[in-house]
């Protein structure tokens, strides 16, 4: 890269003028310089204009949709016109409005079942990583299992066994997650707990659990934020594949995958516009956030 | 050699163990009713008790669990909750029919993928490798039914190239029926073309900095020797080992895709058991699943353990 690329969020940057700044500023130095190369990049730009589009529309919903999207029926399956821009759906709904407020279920699961997977992971990578023996052996063996599980098809199994519901989603999916983050987040710790800052601790006399809150995990930081962005845009993934399959967000909800299981049967008769637009919206949602993911990794790990 | 495939085969089986107890704890230990899954909740207390009797599930929990890992080690998955017959013949046609799919997915992605990783790896951060990487990044993070859905209204509905649904006419040649598999399987490779691609290229750039490819360099290897003889090998490790990742996840894709193309394959049938709350054929769906994961990840490492002795020896120490 021809880019300056920051080797981590406390990475000493500038050279600072002895006894002219305190870490603190040196470390807020270093977060300003990681945002500074990140905003460089126009991936990372396209990815969050596109996601905080859709949350802007999410949010806003009714207030800007040309009509409504809920409750507005006209003339079934019209296609794309000047006054339906995507069309209508089965009901007459009109798809724009309907895709405009689409993200709003799959934008507050999958983030949530993110942030279940990444903080359950981050726990036990840090204490495989850190604590090593019987432990570590247990619990390595468990991941490899898990890790054997197919995602789609455990969640499938567990949401017809418990019944669907955003809870449940949000549960399953970040409980399958789990096992991925603490192996990514173990192999991080286990490279870290050999530096010199760990020994020193060690001779200092600090506790255990010091040294990994306080001097480990701050240095596995970037891997765990790049997971999380990771781990969001599979969430998406796997939402939207549970909601096609019929199992993830339920009707009447207007979720973009949820829309392409009601209308995929209708494409083989010409009706395509009530699936590819949804289609479209989820493809660019996914990929905007892994745009983002992968200049995370680029700047923070690397 | 054998140390190392029995110490893994022993590793395999312990593996299996565990992912049939974490699949016997999803049905069994959450809380639920089978019978009154099953019956609805408005089904009469005796029928239920009845239905759960037939089924065995108010047999102690001990029991049952011994029973289901004795069964996932014998291949006897139980009964169909619908029609009470065995459940692993009826789902073979279906999971040969998936096979097939997945093969042809698989042989589409594997070769473009490691040639577009190689390509980018010579060409690091320039133009082609940025396209590439992109590429890959983008292809990857959409889902199967997504891809899909936009295959079929372009190239099927618009184009008409291809047909829109996968269910081939039977006694079809080989060529008829690759041309009705082709846009499912495409949908699948698309996906999986980004981490193969992004795999090759990192497995390559990493071999390309070692001191023995300078040292072949030197030595006056053109690089295509150098490929050939000195980076290949070493550089398709991580190759090998994604590859046989995504073999296992390959088959929790396809349930999509075989949904929008209406094929009859293990997804189609794990489906209909799922609408039915079938939980037998659902429960032996995923042990499928995570047993053809596990052969292949074992493939795999028996692959690279003979690529790199190195490895083979770490092993047997």
């Amino acid at each position: 890269m021809d880019i300056p690329v920051a080797s981590g969020p406390l990475a000493p940057t500038t050279p600072v003028a002895p006894g002219a700044a305190s870490p603190i500023s040196e470390r807020s130095q270093a977060r300003r310089e990681t945002l500074r190369v990140l905003f460089r990049r126009p991936a990372f730009i396209i990815g969050c204009l596109v996601v905080l589009g859709w949350v802007l529309t999410a949010i806003l919903g009714e207030r800007i949709t040309p009509y409504d999207p809920f409750n507005d029926f006209s003339l079934g399956h019209q296609p794309p016109s000047s006054e339906h821009l995507f069309g209508t759906d089965r009901l007459g709904r009109d798809i724009l409005s309907r895709v405009m407020v689409g993200s709003r279920d799959v934008l507050i699961v999958a983030p949530l079942a993110a942030l279940l997977g990444v903080g359950a992971g981050t726990f036990l990578g840090l204490i495989m990583g850190f604590y090593r023996g019987i432990v570590d052996d247990i619990l390595s063996r468990l991941v490899e299992a898990f890790l054997a599980l197919p995602v789609i098809l455990v969640a499938l199994l567990t949401l017809v066994v418990l019944g669907s519901s955003p809870a449940v989603v949000v549960a399953v999916v970040g409980i399958l997650f789990t096992p991925i983050v603490a192996r990514t987040v173990r192999s991080a710790v286990l490279s870290e707990r050999q530096l010199d800052y760990v020994t020193a601790a060690r001779l200092r006399g600090e506790s255990g659990l010091f040294i990994l809150s306080r001097e480990i995990f701050p240095n596995v930081l970037g891997p765990t934020v790049v997971e999380l962005t990771v781990r969001f845009g599979y969430a998406i993934f796997t939402v939207a594949t549970l909601s096609f399959l019929g199992v993830g967000i339920q009707p009447p909800s207007p979720d973009w995958g949820l829309a392409v299981s009601e209308e995929y049967t209708n494409m083989i008769s010409g009706i395509w516009w009530p699936t590819l637009f949804p289609a479209l919206a989820i493809a660019s949602t996914v990929v905007a956030v892994n745009l983002i993911a992968d200049s995370l990794q680029s700047v923070l790990t690397e | 050699m054998a140390r190392f495939i029995a110490r893994r085969l022993l590793l395999s089986l312990l593996t299996l163990w565990l992912l049939a107890s974490i699949v016997f704890i999803i049905v069994n230990v959450l809380p639920n009713d089978v019978g009154r899954t099953i019956l609805g909740p408005f089904a009469p207390q005796e029928s239920v008790d009845a239905f759960n009797e037939k089924l065995g599930t108010n047999r102690p929990i001990l029991v049952r669990y011994v029973d289901s890992i004795v069964g996932v080690f014998t291949l006897d998955f139980g009964d169909s909750f619908v029609n009470g017959k065995p459940v692993l013949p009826q789902l073979a046609d279906a999971i040969g029919r998936s096979a097939k799919l997945a093969g042809l997915a698989l042989l589409i992605t594997i070769p473009i993928a490691i040639a577009a990783g190689l390509f980018a790896a010579r060409r690091r951060d320039r133009p082609a490798d940025r396209a590439i990487v992109l590429l890959g990044v983008t292809s990857s993070s959409i889902p199967e039914f997504v891809t899909g859905t936009i295959l079929v209204v372009v190239v099927g509905v618009q184009l008409k190239l291809l047909p829109v649904l996968a269910n081939t006419p039977r006694d079809a040649d080989a060529i008829t029926q690759i041309r009705y598999l082709l846009m499912p399987a495409l949908a699948m490779a698309i996906v999986y073309f980004g981490y193969i691609a992004r795999m090759t290229r990192a497995g390559t750039i990493e071999v390309l900095q070692s001191d023995y490819t300078r040292t072949a360099t030197m030595k006056g290897l053109t690089t295509g020797q150098t490929l050939r003889r000195h980076v290949l090998r070493n550089a398709l490790i991580p190759t090998v080992a994604v590859i046989a990742v995504q073999i296992g996840y390959l088959f929790g894709g396809i349930i999509a895709v075989e949904r929008i193309f209406a094929y009859p394959g293990m997804g189609q049938t794990m489906l209909f058991s799922a609408q039915r709350k079938d939980i037998p054929m659902l429960t032996a769906g995923v042990i499928i699943v995570g047993i053809v994961y596990m052969l292949a990840t074992l493939i795999a490492d028996l692959i690279i353990a003979w690529m790199n002795p190195r490895i083979r020896l770490d092993a047997e120490r």
